[in-house]
């Protein structure tokens, strides 16, 4: 028996990352009666949100742990840049704007901060790091919870939303086993995206999807995404894309989160499974560039890559989880990856050769490039020639999928005959309001909070 | 003997899997901001024994990263580095003290440490009924000065010498350089206050309340940390004025010795049975495996001494006396002969490694 009461609740949010919880805790502190409904089981509670590590935030002067300013206009300009303009500038400017405020509040409601991680410099001004990391933030936001009396409940699925003339009335939920329907007077979606519905990234992405690796959360199956989608509500986002990066290879299928990121493209050449390089290693620093490679890798054949380096570049980026294959010669390396070796060492000598002269330098754009090389290298071109040889395989990783919930400034969602009265949207399954394409460091989390801090306060005015 | 087998042993389980998990951190980092044992794990790529029995020893199991870690069971990389880390500490102290294997007994085995704790009770007991003094004061008349020196110095001096040979060894393998006063001023500190307990930003560590931070911890660990320096300054002090001032106990209330040993020994007393109630509480999975009856059996050995003390000082002057002096030296004697090889070791071996820690941050 599930013991929990099927009538009375004020405001039901469906979805336990830091977005439904940021709702569930604004809500609970106006009085009104919430009920939080996890999909996942406790030990896996909170969504993508558990692998975060940091909070984009602006702010005037120095701020907790944020050193400096980073004001509305340079955060608003680096969005632009990532998301090429495909941005909702209301709701962008919204989100940036109320993160200053935000911030206070994470620390008044538990959340630590710590200085930006050692190899992270990069974002001190910019980002707030947690202490400990997402899960931290989501412990410290479930034991608000708790304190404020609030009822949650894990693997608790929520199947199907009642809306009827606009306005919705119930829920249907399986809970330890049971299929209940609990009525509510307000209700907060906030379950995420799709992208851990294989099928769904399938027929959306295509075949070659099935090889993907999901980095994060194994229960955003978008369940209760596609029956708002079903029953006309307005969508925003493109249905076929999803943020996907190049990552360790050997990353479990879910969940594998940050360590199995590879930072050592910039300083490799990549092939495909046939020994083949396709596309400019050296084009950008990795922070500009890392985002792409997931495409890149998911239009090869398997949907493989395999990142090669010799042993001067072997510390130059951040360790992975796992360690790399390793040989003395390429061709002993192409036997431990798998890859044809005959070809393999052509291509690593045509690399070799189209090497120019110049000043290898790793922290910056150095400019050796190769010549005469397609494709070519344009930056840290530096011949592998140095064994050990090492290999890591890559793979795309999806993050987030951009298909979500349109909503407004106050976080409404909208159906077929306009706004909903009592329906509010907010984290990765409205995102796509805001995030066209690209993204941000630390952005997910800042719409999470903000729009799920709205949704929360809108939902409780609503019925108080 | 020979330490050399310490260092020439291949990796034990123990080290290879705290080394698969602290790899695992080193490419995550989450945890920076808790306590030294990360800084120190992220200045390395790839970790030698020595480094990883280092990192143990800086672990003050606060298990705030823990709680935090989005790779503990039921996720496949099974993450549970406070345990990992306990165990290689447990492990290591063994290898350090000699004769080795009595580590295991009394870190591991609560009953051995009780056994030990009879047996010097009984000790006392068969030396007051044999060695009865012809004369002296308080508990002079029961036991004299000469005999209990008789007892106590070799039994103070021994662990001692064990000590200071498997910080020897320790300062060995972890490529411990000489210390300077720095060192020595950064780990003071540090131990002092407990940093390492206090998660990083004063909030204090995951103990018996799960994933919500506590001070009760620390704060226990403080009383008892505290109150076994006040105790021991009581005896020292005693010491001095009976050979220096030629002043013989019993002491008065206000004397050096009381004015230090009864605070002492109630901060001994509330802290150790403090720190014995959280331990009922908490998760005893992030712990070192198969060491909990021995951890008790030692918090309950402390609280011990300074609850016999106390009641030895209440009932002077009645027929109690020698029974209680029995039981409180016998406590005594069995907390410092089994110092290298009981859980009273952690306190020098974490020193240790919060000097080297502090080498290292200037290094």
């Amino acid at each position: 028996m599930s013991g929990i009461e099927t009538a009375g609740w004020d405001v039901i949010v469906a979805g336990g990352g830091n977005a439904a919880l940021c709702a569930a805790i604004e809500a609970a502190e106006t009085g009104a009666r919430v009920l939080v409904l996890e999909g996942a089981p406790k030990d896996y509670r909170g969504g993508n949100s558990r692998h975060t590590r940091n909070f984009r935030c602006m702010h005037r002067g120095p701020l907790s742990v944020l050193t400096d300013s980073y004001g509305e206009d340079e955060y608003f300009d680096d969005l632009i840049r990532v998301t090429k303009g495909e941005t909702d500038e209301t709701l962008a400017r919204l989100a940036i704007r109320q993160s200053e405020d935000c911030l206070p509040w994470m620390e008044r409601h538990g959340v630590r901060f710590q200085p930006s991680l050692s190899g992270t410099l990069s974002l001190s001004r910019t980002n707030a790091f947690f202490l400990g990391g997402g899960k931290a933030l989501v412990n410290a936001y479930y034991n608000t919870l708790e304190d404020l009396g609030v009822t949650v409940r894990y693997e608790a699925q929520v199947t199907h939303v009642h809306i009827e003339n606009g306005q919705f009335e119930a829920l249907d939920v399986t809970l330890d086993g049971e299929s209940l329907r609990i009525s509510g007077r307000a209700l907060v979606l906030a379950s995420g995206g799709f992208q851990s519905d294989i099928d769904w990234l399938a027929r959306a992405w295509g075949p070659s999807a099935r090889n993907f690796l999901i980095r994060g959360t194994r229960y955003n199956r978008g369940v209760v995404l596609a029956d708002m989608l079903d029953q006309g509500a307005e969508s925003v986002g493109d249905p076929t894309q999803c943020h996907a990066v190049a990552i360790d290879g050997r990353a479990p299928k879910y969940d594998g989160g940050i360590v199995t990121r590879l930072d050592c493209v910039p300083f490799s050449i990549v092939v495909n499974r046939d020994g083949d390089r396709f596309y400019d290693e050296g084009e950008d620093v990795w922070p500009k560039r890392y985002a792409i490679w997931g495409r890149l890798v998911a239009a090869q054949p398997d949907q493989v890559a395999y990142s090669i380096i010799d042993s001067r570049s072997v510390e130059l980026f951040m360790p992975s989880v796992f360690p790399p294959e390793k040989a003395d010669t390429i061709a002993g390396l192409a036997d431990k990856l798998g890859l044809p070796a005959d070809k393999l060492a052509e291509t690593v000598e045509a690399f070799n050769e189209a090497c120019g002269e110049g000043s290898f330098s790793p922290q910056e754009l150095d400019g050796l490039a190769t010549e005469g090389l397609e494709p070519p290298k344009t930056n840290w071109a530096r011949p592998i020639a140095e064994p050990p040889f090492y290999g890591y395989s890559l793979r795309p990783g999806v993050t987030f999928t951009y298909l979500g919930l349109k909503v407004d400034e106050t976080a409404r969602v909208s159906g077929p005959d306009g706004r909903y009265a009592n329906i509010w949207a907010a984290g990765e399954m409205m995102a796509g309001s805001i995030l066209g394409q690209g993204y941000l460091a630390g952005f997910g989390m800042t719409i999470g909070t903000v729009f799920g801090r709205i949704a929360g306060q809108e939902a409780a005015a609503h019925v108080v | 003997m020979s330490f050399d087998a310490a260092t020439q042993s291949p990796p034990t389980d123990t080290i290879s899997e705290a080394r698969r998990q602290v790899e695992i951190c080193n490419a995550c980092r989450y945890c920076e901001g808790f306590c030294d044992a990360f800084p120190a794990m992220f200045a390395e790529r790839v970790f030698g024994e020595g480094d990883i029995v280092q990192i143990a020893n800086l672990c003050h199991n606060c298990r705030g990263c823990y709680y935090s870690c989005q790779y503990t069971e039921p996720h496949e990389f099974a993450l549970n580095l406070p345990q990992a880390l306990a165990d290689v500490r447990v492990d290591s102290w063994d290898r350090y003290g000699w004769p080795g294997g009595l580590g295991a007994l009394f870190q591991r085995r609560g009953v051995a440490l009780s056994a030990a704790l009879v047996a010097g009770i009984a000790l006392l007991f068969l030396a007051q009924a044999m060695l009865t003094p012809a004369n002296g004061e308080g508990f002079y008349a029961v036991l004299s000065h000469t005999v209990m020196v008789a007892i106590f110095l070799p039994a103070f001096l021994f662990p001692m010498v064990v000590l200071a040979l498997g910080l020897r060894a320790y300062w060995r393998d972890v490529g411990g350089a000489p210390v300077r006063w720095t060192h020595l001023r950064r780990a003071a500190l540090r131990a002092g206050q407990l940093k390492n307990l206090d998660g990083g930003q004063g909030q204090g560590c995951n103990f018996e309340k799960g994933d919500r931070y506590s001070q009760a911890r620390r704060h226990a660990h403080q009383a008892t940390f505290w109150g076994f320096l006040l105790c021991f300054a009581s005896t020292s002090s005693a010491t001095l004025m009976h050979y220096l001032l030629g002043l013989e106990a019993p002491y008065g209330l206000f004397s050096l010795p009381k004015l230090l040993g009864v605070p002492g020994g109630l901060l001994l007393t509330l802290g150790a049975f403090g720190l014995a109630g959280l331990k009922l509480k908490a998760d005893p999975q992030l712990g070192a495996r198969n060491a909990w009856g021995g951890e008790m059996a030692f918090v309950l050995l402390l609280g011990l001494t300074g609850l016999t003390g106390l009641i030895l000082y209440a009932v002077s002057g009645s027929g109690a006396v020698p029974a209680m002096l029995a039981l409180h030296l016998g406590a005594v004697l069995t907390l410092f002969l089994t110092t290298p090889y009981s859980k009273m070791a952690h306190g020098f071996y974490r020193f240790a490694a919060l000097v080297r820690d502090a080498q290292q941050r200037q290094a």
